[in-house]
C-alpha cells in the first residue's frame, strides 16, 4: 500500500492491531476506503469486523498501527473525537430510549442545545430527501424495528459525516424495507459519501457494494470487487474452506402424521409495556416435519417461545398440547418430561449458566428427564455418568474447547451453542422447538446444527425452528410461518413460499392469506 | 477533574480469589496497628494481648469453640442463601426467636425430665429461627419487598420481644426482680465436651456436623446446584424448572433453622437460661463469617474461628489494657471492609478517568471486551 496520499482516498488504515488478552482480535489489518464508495467489510461472527470499526469510531484504542483521515495521521480517541472528524456510525443494537420521542432522541446525542423543534425540523427535512420518512413527534416505543433504524441513521447524517460506518443493518429489517435502505446508500454515495458496510450476506454485498476486505480469524485475507465473485467465492474467503450445504430429504407422509405438537388459540397480554402481546396463535407442527417461524426481531418470537417452553404457563391447559396431551398447565420441566425439548436465543444466561461447567450446564436441562441416570438416592448428583455423557455431547456436535470441562462463558458462541443444541439432541426428544439455533454461529458450526435438526425431524419428531435468517429457514422448513406483531400467520409450504411473500408477511400484510395445504389434508 | 472508574477484568486471578482473606486479615492487622497506636498503645503489644494470650491455654481454646459455634452454625446456613443471591440479613432475630421457642419446654415444664428433652429444645429451636425466616421470605414472595431490610427490621422485633418477656410474663418469681427465665433444668443443658478440660459444649460438634452437611449439599446433590445456578444465573435457573419462589423458601428455611439451633444451643449450653441479651451480635459477625469464608462451609469454620477471637480478643484489651471491647467491632468491621475490597479488585480494576484527553497508550481499555 503506497505510503503517499492519494487524493480519492478517504481513509487509510494500516497495520492496526488489537489484543484482548491472549487473543488477538485484529492483526495488522490494512483497509482502505475511497471517497463515494461502498465498502464492505465481510467476515464471519468473531472474525474481528466489530473490533475494528469499534477503533475507527474511537471507542477502542488499538494497540498498535496507524490510521490516515484525508492523508493526514489521526488518532481517534472517543466517538466524539471521530464525529468530528466526520465519521458515523450506526449500531447493530440501537440505543434509543423508548419513552421519549424520535426527535429527542436524536437532541440527546447532538449535545449542542438547538432547540428540539429545529432538531424536528431538520430530522423531516432530511429523512424525507432520503426516502425514509419518519415522524419526529412519534414515540420510539411505538416505532417498528425498521424505523428505529432510521432514527439511527437520520441522527448519523444531521452531523454530516464523510464516512459512515452500518453494522449488520439488514439484520432486523424485511427484504422489503432492506431494499429501501439499499436506495438511501446508492443515494450517499451518489454525493460522494463513502459507506463502510458490514455484513456476512454476501448477496447484499454483491448487489450494492463497489469493493470488499474480508477478514478472518482478525486478519485481512483479502480485498476483492464482490461483483466479479459469486456467493460460494466469498464464502470460501470468509470461512476458509468449502462450506458444506446442507441436504434437506423430501419429507414424505407428513400428512397423516400426528401432530406432536399443538398449538391452539394461544394468547398472552403483554408482560411489560413493551413487550408484545400474543394473539390467537395456532399452529400445527407434525412428526417428521420443519416448521419455520419467520419475523423481524420483537415481534413476539420470544414472547412466543415462553409461553410453548413453559417458562411462562398458559391459563387454558389445552392451547399447547405436546404428542396430543394437554401442557399449557405444565411447568418447563413437566413439559421436557413429556419428551419436549428447548433450545433458547439467549446462549449465555438463560439456555447455559456462564460461570458452570459444560457438564454442569447439561445437568441445567436434563436433570429431570435424564433424573435416574444423572441424580441417584438421596439427590446426589452422579457427576461421573453426567460428565461422560457431556463428553458425548461433545463428540457428537465436534465442540472445541480449550479445556476438558470448560466454563460456558469460556467457548465462543459457536460451540457453546453447538454444545445447547447437541444436549438436547443427545435425548432425542419428540418436539424441539429452537429460538434463533444459528445466531452469532459462523457457517461450518451452522450447517451442522441445521443438518442435525432436518435429521431429527425426518427420524419422526416435530420440530419447531423460529429465526430471523431467512436464507436458514428456506434451507431447512417444510413450511414457514410468519410472525409479526404477536400473530402467526398460516405456514406456507416450502414449495410456495418466496422471499417476497414472507417479506410481505414480515411486514404486516394480511396474515392467513395463504392457505397451508398440509392443514387441509 | 477526575473520576473513577470500575473496569471489568477479562479473567479473574484463581491465585487472588484463593489468597483474598489472607490479603485481607494482613490489611486489618495493619489497620489496627494504626488504631492501637493511635489509642497511645503499643501495637506489638496489644497484639499479643488481643491475637495470642486468648488462645495460649487449653481452656481458652474450650472459649474459642463456644464463641465460634454459633458463628459457624449461622454461616453456613447463611452462605447457601448469599449462593442463591438472597440476602437474609436477620439471623440475629432468627437466633433469638431460636432460643425463646426452644425455651418453652424448660421454662414452662420445669419438672419435665429425661433425654427427650434436649432433642426437643433443639427441634423446636430450628423451628422457631425457621418459622420466623418465613416472614420476609414470604414477605419478598408475595408482596416483593426487599428481603434485605425485612430480615433485617426483624431482628429489633426480636430482641425487644426477648426484652419484654424476660421482664414480663417469662420472669422467674423467684429471681429478686431480675430480667431472666429460671435456669433450665440439667435435662435442658447442653453436655460439654470435656469437662475436666474448659467449658466447650456440643454446639460446636453441631457446627462442624452442619458445615459438613452444607457443602455435600452444595457441592454434590441437585439442590446445592439449584441454589447455584439460581444464584448466579436466574434466567438459566427458570429455563432448567428450577423456581425461584420455592428457592427463598428453602434458603430462608434452613438459614432460619440454623441459627435457631444456634440461638438454643447457646442459651442451653453457654448460658442455662433466657436473659435480655442473649448474644453479642452472633447473627451480624456471622455475615463476615460467610464472606471471610469465601461462602465455602468447610472455609467458613476457619473463618469463624477467626472471628471467634476478635471477640475474645476484645475483652482481653479491655482488662488488660483498659480499652473498649467495642475494639472487637471495629476489628470485624474491617475484615469485612477489607476482604469486600480485595474480592471486588479482583474481579474488577480501578481506572482513573481524567475529563482531560487521557494519554494510557499502554493501558488497553478492556470494558469493551466480552
Amino acid at each position: 500500500m503506497s505510503a503517499n496520499h492519494d487524493s480519492t482516498t478517504l481513509l487509510e488504515v494500516r497495520g492496526l492491531t488489537k489484543i484482548f488478552g491472549t487473543l488477538t482480535a485484529c492483526d495488522h489489518v490494512d483497509l482502505n476506503i475511497a471517497k463515494g464508495e461502498i465498502h464492505a467489510l465481510l467476515g464471519e461472527n468473531g472474525a474481528g469486523k466489530s473490533t475494528l470499526v469499534k477503533m475507527l469510531f474511537g471507542s477502542l484504542e488499538p494497540n498498535s498501527g496507524e490510521i490516515f483521515w484525508n492523508g493526514q495521521p489521526v488518532r481517534i480517541a472517543s466517538p466524539g473525537a471521530a464525529k468530528k472528524l466526520g465519521i458515523g456510525m450506526v449500531f447493530q443494537h440501537f440505543s434509543l430510549f423508548e419513552a421519549l420521542t424520535a426527535a429527542e432522541n436524536i437532541a440527546l446525542s447532538l449535545d449542542d442545545g438547538s432547540p428540539i423543534s429545529s432538531i424536528a425540523a431538520k430530522a423531516r427535512a432530511l429523512s424525507y430527501s432520503y426516502g425514509l420518512p419518519l415522524d419526529p413527534e412519534s414515540l420510539v416505543g411505538d416505532l417498528s424495528v425498521g424505523e428505529r433504524q432510521r432514527i439511527e441513521i437520520i441522527r448519523c447524517l444531521l452531523q454530516t459525516p464523510q464516512l459512515i460506518i452500518l453494522d449488520e443493518p439488514t439484520s432486523v429489517l424485511t427484504p422489503q424495507e432492506a431494499d429501501k435502505l439499499f436506495e438511501t446508500l446508492e443515494r450517499l454515495r451518489s454525493e460522494g459519501k463513502s459507506i463502510l458496510y458490514i455484513s456476512h450476506r454476501l448477496e447484499e454485498v454483491k448487489r450494492i457494494c463497489d469493493r470488499a476486505t474480508v477478514l478472518r480469524h482478525g486478519k485481512v485475507v483479502g480485498h476483492c470487487n464482490p461483483r466479479q465473485e459469486t456467493a460460494s467465492s466469498l464464502a470460501r474467503m470468509m470461512v476458509g474452506n468449502e462450506v458444506k450445504a446442507v441436504v434437506r430429504a423430501p419429507a414424505e407422509g407428513i400428512e397423516t402424521a400426528p401432530a406432536l405438537l399443538d398449538i391452539r388459540a394461544l394468547t398472552r397480554k403483554p408482560a411489560t409495556p413493551f413487550s408484545i402481546p400474543l394473539k390467537n396463535i395456532n399452529l400445527r407442527v407434525r412428526a417428521g416435519e420443519v416448521i419455520g417461524i419467520a419475523g423481524v426481531a420483537g415481534n413476539g418470537q420470544g414472547e412466543f417461545f415462553e409461553s410453548v417452553s413453559g417458562e411462562v404457563l398458559q391459563q387454558d391447559a389445552g392451547s399447547v398440547r405436546i404428542r396430543g396431551k394437554d401442557a399449557g398447565g405444565l411447568t418447563i420441566t413437566g413439559r421436557r418430561l413429556m419428551g419436549a425439548a428447548f433450545v433458547p436465543e439467549e446462549r449465555l444466561g438463560h439456555g447455559a449458566a456462564p460461570r458452570m461447567k459444560l457438564s454442569e450446564n447439561l445437568l441445567l436441562s436434563r436433570h429431570a428427564t435424564d433424573g435416574k441416570a444423572f441424580v441417584g438416592s438421596g439427590g446426589m448428583v452422579k457427576s461421573g455418568a453426567v460428565y461422560s455423557a457431556s463428553q458425548r455431547i461433545i463428540e457428537a456436535m465436534d465442540v472445541r474447547k480449550s479445556a476438558p470441562d470448560p466454563e460456558a462463558a469460556a467457548l465462543s458462541g459457536g460451540n457453546l451453542q453447538k454444545f445447547i443444541v447437541g444436549r438436547e439432541l443427545d435425548r432425542r426428544p419428540s418436539v424441539m422447538v429452537v429460538n434463533q439455533p444459528t445466531w452469532g454461529v459462523d457457517a461450518g458450526a451452522a450447517a451442522h446444527i441445521r443438518q442435525a435438526l432436518i435429521e431429527l425431524a425426518r427420524s419422526g419428531s416435530a420440530v419447531l425452528v423460529i429465526s430471523q435468517d431467512l436464507d436458514e429457514l428456506f434451507e431447512i422448513s417444510d413450511a414457514i410461518a410468519v410472525m409479526h406483531n404477536g400473530e402467526l400467520s398460516k405456514p406456507l409450504p416450502i414449495a410456495e413460499a418466496t422471499f417476497e411473500k414472507i417479506g410481505l408477511l414480515m411486514g404486516g400484510a394480511e396474515p392467513g392469506h395463504a392457505e397451508h395445504t398440509l392443514e387441509t389434508a | 477533574m477526575m473520576r473513577l472508574e470500575l473496569v471489568k477484568r477479562p479473567q479473574r486471578s484463581m491465585l487472588f480469589s484463593a489468597l483474598s482473606p489472607f490479603i485481607a486479615f494482613g490489611l486489618t492487622i495493619v489497620a489496627g496497628a494504626i488504631m492501637f497506636a493511635l489509642l497511645g498503645v503499643n501495637p506489638l503489644s496489644a497484639f499479643r494481648i488481643y491475637f495470642i494470650e486468648p488462645i495460649s491455654q487449653v481452656w481458652q481454646l474450650h472459649e474459642l469453640a463456644i464463641k465460634a459455634a454459633p458463628l459457624i452454625l449461622i454461616a453456613v446456613g447463611l452462605s447457601v442463601c448469599f449462593k442463591a443471591n438472597i440476602w437474609n440479613i436477620g439471623a440475629e432475630g432468627q437466633f433469638v426467636l431460636g432460643a425463646i421457642v426452644g425455651s418453652i419446654i424448660p421454662v414452662f415444664f420445669p419438672q419435665f425430665e429425661g433425654p427427650l428433652v434436649l432433642p426437643l429444645m433443639l427441634l423446636l429451636g430450628m423451628v422457631g429461627g425457621a418459622a420466623y425466616a418465613a416472614i420476609p421470605a414470604l414477605l419478598k414472595t408475595r408482596f416483593g419487598t426487599n428481603e434485605i431490610l425485612t430480615s433485617l427490621m426483624l431482628v429489633y422485633v426480636a430482641q425487644l420481644f426477648l426484652d419484654w418477656l424476660v421482664r414480663g410474663p417469662w420472669r422467674d418469681p423467684q429471681g429478686h426482680g431480675f430480667p431472666q427465665t429460671i435456669q433450665f433444668n440439667d435435662s435442658g443443658i447442653l453436655p460439654e465436651l470435656m469437662p475436666d478440660a474448659g467449658r466447650a459444649n456440643w454446639g460446636f460438634i453441631f457446627a462442624l456436623l452442619a458445615a459438613v452437611a452444607i457443602w455435600i449439599l452444595m457441592s454434590r446433590m441437585l439442590k446445592g446446584f439449584e441454589v447455584r445456578v439460581l444464584g448466579s444465573s436466574p434466567r438459566a435457573g427458570r429455563f432448567a424448572g428450577f423456581g425461584l419462589n420455592r428457592m427463598v423458601f428453602f434458603a430462608f428455611l434452613l438459614s432460619g433453622a440454623l441459627a435457631g439451633l444456634a440461638g438454643i444451643s447457646e442459651v442451653s449450653g453457654a448460658i442455662g437460661q433466657l436473659q435480655p441479651v442473649i448474644s453479642p451480635g452472633y447473627g451480624f459477625t456471622a455475615i463476615i463469617v460467610a464472606f471471610l469464608g469465601r461462602l465455602n462451609p468447610l472455609g467458613i469454620v476457619a473463618a469463624g474461628l477467626v472471628l471467634a477471637l476478635t471477640y475474645l480478643g476484645g475483652e482481653a484489651v479491655q482488662s488488660a489494657l483498659g480499652i473498649s471491647d467495642k475494639v472487637a467491632r471495629v476489628f470485624q468491621g474491617m475484615l469485612l471492609f477489607f476482604v469486600l475490597g480485595c474480592d471486588t479488585l479482583i474481579h474488577y480494576r480501578i481506572r482513573l478517568i481524567g475529563l482531560a484527553a487521557p494519554k494510557l497508550e499502554a493501558a488497553p481499555k478492556l470494558k469493551e471486551a466480552r
